[in-house]
């Protein structure tokens, strides 16, 4: 057991800390929020390698493992960098399991090529709205039997749908996504597009574990220094204990995520449970975290002006891109709770 | 990071089985359940007389040379059976203290004796007044030549009408701030003036309330300085921290959801199939592995050497808030099943019991508010609320 960041992961999380605070500041954050992307950050992102740098380095990536994407991707989502990063990094996931993806996925590492991956399989030739799909070239999708690239005739844009997290969320439908490469079928096609899945949900875990340490840090920054009946509103036990609750939840969050890399990395039999767990809790908590600190905000906390509405919009919209939560529970269940599972304890209690 | 447990006790799982399977008696449980004793004196017994309470402890003092791992092993393996040991886990803390600050005399006189199973001692910190404010204790202590002359009482002494010996939290001077008029005492429960008197709880836990009119305890059983108690509770409190780690077994939610899978709802259908059931089952699941994540933090935090003083507070917080949520959701889900209690319910009615139980946790070993607290002013550096004095 060793519950510490390696050091390479350290001098990771001081680069990448640096450039989204750098790179995705509030202004900038805001700036971006009509068209749910900001093309400047996501170039210094090309040039940094980030978005090919979970593909293994024999096709060209940078070979991280999960947990070190784990420590970008909480930094990206630390200062909510408008930027479809988990998204990128999931597709470019499926590309480099398949043969057919090579060639995309050098267009990738070049930044010629954005591509996204669709979070639940086509149905009735339609994914639904897809984070990312309005700025991507490319929907990394499950179509049947068939894992697809997707993309659109040239220089059309699949149009953006307005939504909660200002996210590039675009609907993707196999009408307007009308180029089709195979990259995969039957079983293969299936592994691959689920792994990839649950990369996603890994990833999104940790960025909502970054936006829960910035909402918590930003609340308490605010009860230390508002006052009212002349103390900081801190010294109120409702808000300090409210507050101490949400930190406690982060820990576990913050473990969470890293257990759920560390299974993945590690192959463990656990990995894709702890991954639904990760994503379920990270979400949760995120939003719990954001709530606090915004209504300790008092009315400042409702104003555009300041920045935890940010927060708050994306802790919720960021898990629900995948759906209602109950289906990940459901299948969460499943995962558990197998037919032959554990014995029932014959212990006597009284 | 590195999430792989390894179970630094495997080599002694064995051994620590077959000594159960030889010594542990069945009927201890039923008898721990009927009377709410969490303590055995038979097996106190057995264990001081086989080195296994002196495991790991100085020569010196008694300490035997059984490894501290074979007998950690056969305490987990006494829990795996459903036997507590309070008496010993008290006596322990309270060994553990007087070896850092009590007088050789006292350190002599009660360390072998304890680590033979002779001595067990309790806590007498809370007060029918005191408890959370646990330095309000009130219960006063009078120097008389050689002697101290006790009068006062406590509240929730477990264990103690089975124990030889209490450590008392005294007030010996009245005329300073609250935390610096304190002195531990460890008084014999058979001394003149001591009364014991049974408290019944929900979880079935028999406590006690005693008092003391009189009771003379030697100078010599003063643990720590005249007036310096609360730099020993400090000690005293670090002792009552364990960073053991449980036996596994199936948790309480596995064995749930394992009943639900044949169990037949209203409908007929396996309650499992129920989208409700399985959805609130991996909710509560994922708080289950929080709190196991939470301890693995305590356990690594200790082992690296630190002092894992608020992430065992967040530990604490957040497992028994958790438990409380647990027992509200699964006696939800089953329903008239679940006020069922012992042989006539499912699973023995652990989950009548565990409903029964589940109050206790965010009382006990200091409340929810008062780990919030440490969380709030240590972790997010907030202010202190509470009022100093
Ligand atoms: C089964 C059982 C066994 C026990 N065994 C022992 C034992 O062996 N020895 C022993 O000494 N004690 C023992 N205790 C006592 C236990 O430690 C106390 O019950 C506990 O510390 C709480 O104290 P209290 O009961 O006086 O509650 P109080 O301190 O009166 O608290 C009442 C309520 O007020 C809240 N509160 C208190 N202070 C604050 C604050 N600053 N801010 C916000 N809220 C606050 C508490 O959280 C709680 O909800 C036992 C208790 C039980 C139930």
């Amino acid at each position: 057991m060793d519950l510490s960041l390696t050091e390479d992961q350290r001098s990771l999380k001081e680069v990448f800390a640096e450039l989204f605070a750098k790179e995705a500041t509030p202004e900038r954050v805001r700036a971006a929020e009509a068209g749910g992307h900001d093309e400047a950050l996501w170039r210094v992102l090309v040039g940094s390698g980030a978005p090919t740098m979970g593909v293994p380095e024999e096709l060209g990536g940078g070979g991280a493992s999960t947990a070190d994407l784990v420590v970008v991707v909480t930094e990206a989502g630390r200062r909510v960098a408008p930027v479809p990063l988990v998204e990128v990094l999931a597709a470019a996931d499926a590309l480099s399991r398949t043969d057919a993806g090579g060639e995309l996925l050098a267009g990738v590492g070049e930044g010629r090529v954005l591509p996204v991956l669709a979070l639940r399989p086509l149905r009735s030739g339609s994914a639904g709205p897809v984070p990312g799909a309005a700025v991507a070239d490319v929907v990394v999708a499950l179509d049947g039997e068939e894992l697809v690239a997707l993309s659109r005739p040239a220089g059309q844009a699949a149009p953006l749908l307005p939504n909660l997290g200002s996210a590039a969320l675009a609907e993707v439908t196999t009408a307007g996504w009308s180029g089709r490469r195979v990259l995969a079928t039957g079983a293969e096609a299936r592994r691959v597009y689920e792994d990839a899945l649950s990369l996603w949900r890994v990833l999104t875990a940790a960025a909502l574990d970054g936006v829960r340490q910035e909402a918590l840090r930003l609340g308490v920054e605010y009860v230390k220094e508002r006052h009212a009946f002349g103390v900081p509103i801190a010294w109120f036990q409702t808000v300090q204990h409210r507050l101490a609750d949400e930190a406690t939840a982060g820990d576990g969050v913050e473990l969470l995520v890293h257990e759920a890399a560390w299974a993945r990395d590690s192959g463990s039999p656990r990995a894709a449970a702890l991954a639904r767990m990760a994503l379920l809790f990270a979400g949760e908590t995120a939003f719990s975290t954001s709530a606090a600190s915004l209504h300790f905000h008092g009315g400042y906390g409702y104003t555009l002006e300041y920045d935890v509405q940010l927060y708050f919009r994306r802790a919720k919209a960021w898990q629900l891109a995948l759906g209602a939560p109950r289906h990940e529970l459901r299948a969460l269940a499943a995962d558990l709770f197998p037919p032959a599972g554990p014995p029932v304890l014959e212990e006597a209690v009284v | 990071m590195d999430f792989t447990e390894h179970d630094s006790l495997a080599e002694f799982r064995k051994a620590a089985h077959e000594w159960a399977d030889e010594h542990v008696r069945p009927e201890w449980v039923e008898l721990e359940h009927a009377t709410g004793t969490h303590h055995n004196p038979q097996l106190h017994a057995l264990l001081g007389q086989q080195g296994l309470l002196g495991a790991g402890w100085p020569a010196e003092y008694g300490g035997s040379d059984v490894d501290p791992g074979y007998a950690l092993a056969v305490f987990q393996e006494i829990g795996a059976r459903g036997l507590r040991m309070d008496g010993w886990v008290t006596t322990e803390m309270v060994a553990r203290t007087i070896l850092h600050v009590a007088t050789e005399e006292a350190k002599q006189e009660i360390i072998p004796p304890a680590l033979r199973g002779e001595v067990v001692i309790v806590l007498g910190y809370t007060e029918p007044s005191a408890g959370s404010d646990v330095a309000a204790a009130r219960m006063r202590a009078v120097r008389d030549g050689d002697e101290w002359v006790v009068n006062g009482s406590k509240m929730f002494t477990s264990t103690a009408h089975m124990a030889t010996h209490v450590f008392l939290l005294t007030r010996t001077n009245t005329e300073v701030a609250k935390h610096k008029g304190l002195t531990l005492l460890l008084a014999r429960l058979d001394a003149p003036g001591v009364e014991v008197q049974p408290v019944h709880t929900l979880g079935g836990q028999r406590t006690n309330a005693t008092f003391y009119s009189d009771v003379r305890v030697p100078d010599r059983m003063r643990i720590g300085d005249v007036d310096g108690g609360w730099g020993v509770m400090r000690v005293a409190l670090v002792h009552e921290r364990g960073t053991a780690t449980a036996p596994g077994g199936p948790t309480l939610v596995e064995q749930v959801a394992a009943w639900a899978r044949d169990a037949p709802g209203p409908d007929g259908a396996p309650l499992l199939e129920d989208p409700t059931v399985a959805e609130r089952l991996a909710r509560l699941a994922i708080d289950d592995e929080v709190s196991r994540l939470l301890g693995l933090k305590v356990r690594w935090i200790a082992s690296t050497g630190g002092m894992p003083g608020i992430e065992g507070s967040m530990q604490k917080l957040w497992s028994s808030e958790a438990e409380q949520r647990r027992v509200a959701v699964l006696t939800d889900l089953l329903g008239e099943q679940a006020v069922l209690a012992g042989d006539a319910g499912p699973l023995h009615g652990a989950v009548e019991w565990a409903l029964r139980k589940a109050p206790v946790s965010t009382i006990y070993g200091g409340t929810s508010e008062v780990q919030r607290e440490i969380v709030a002013e240590r972790r997010l550096g907030l202010p202190r609320s509470r009022p100093i004095g």
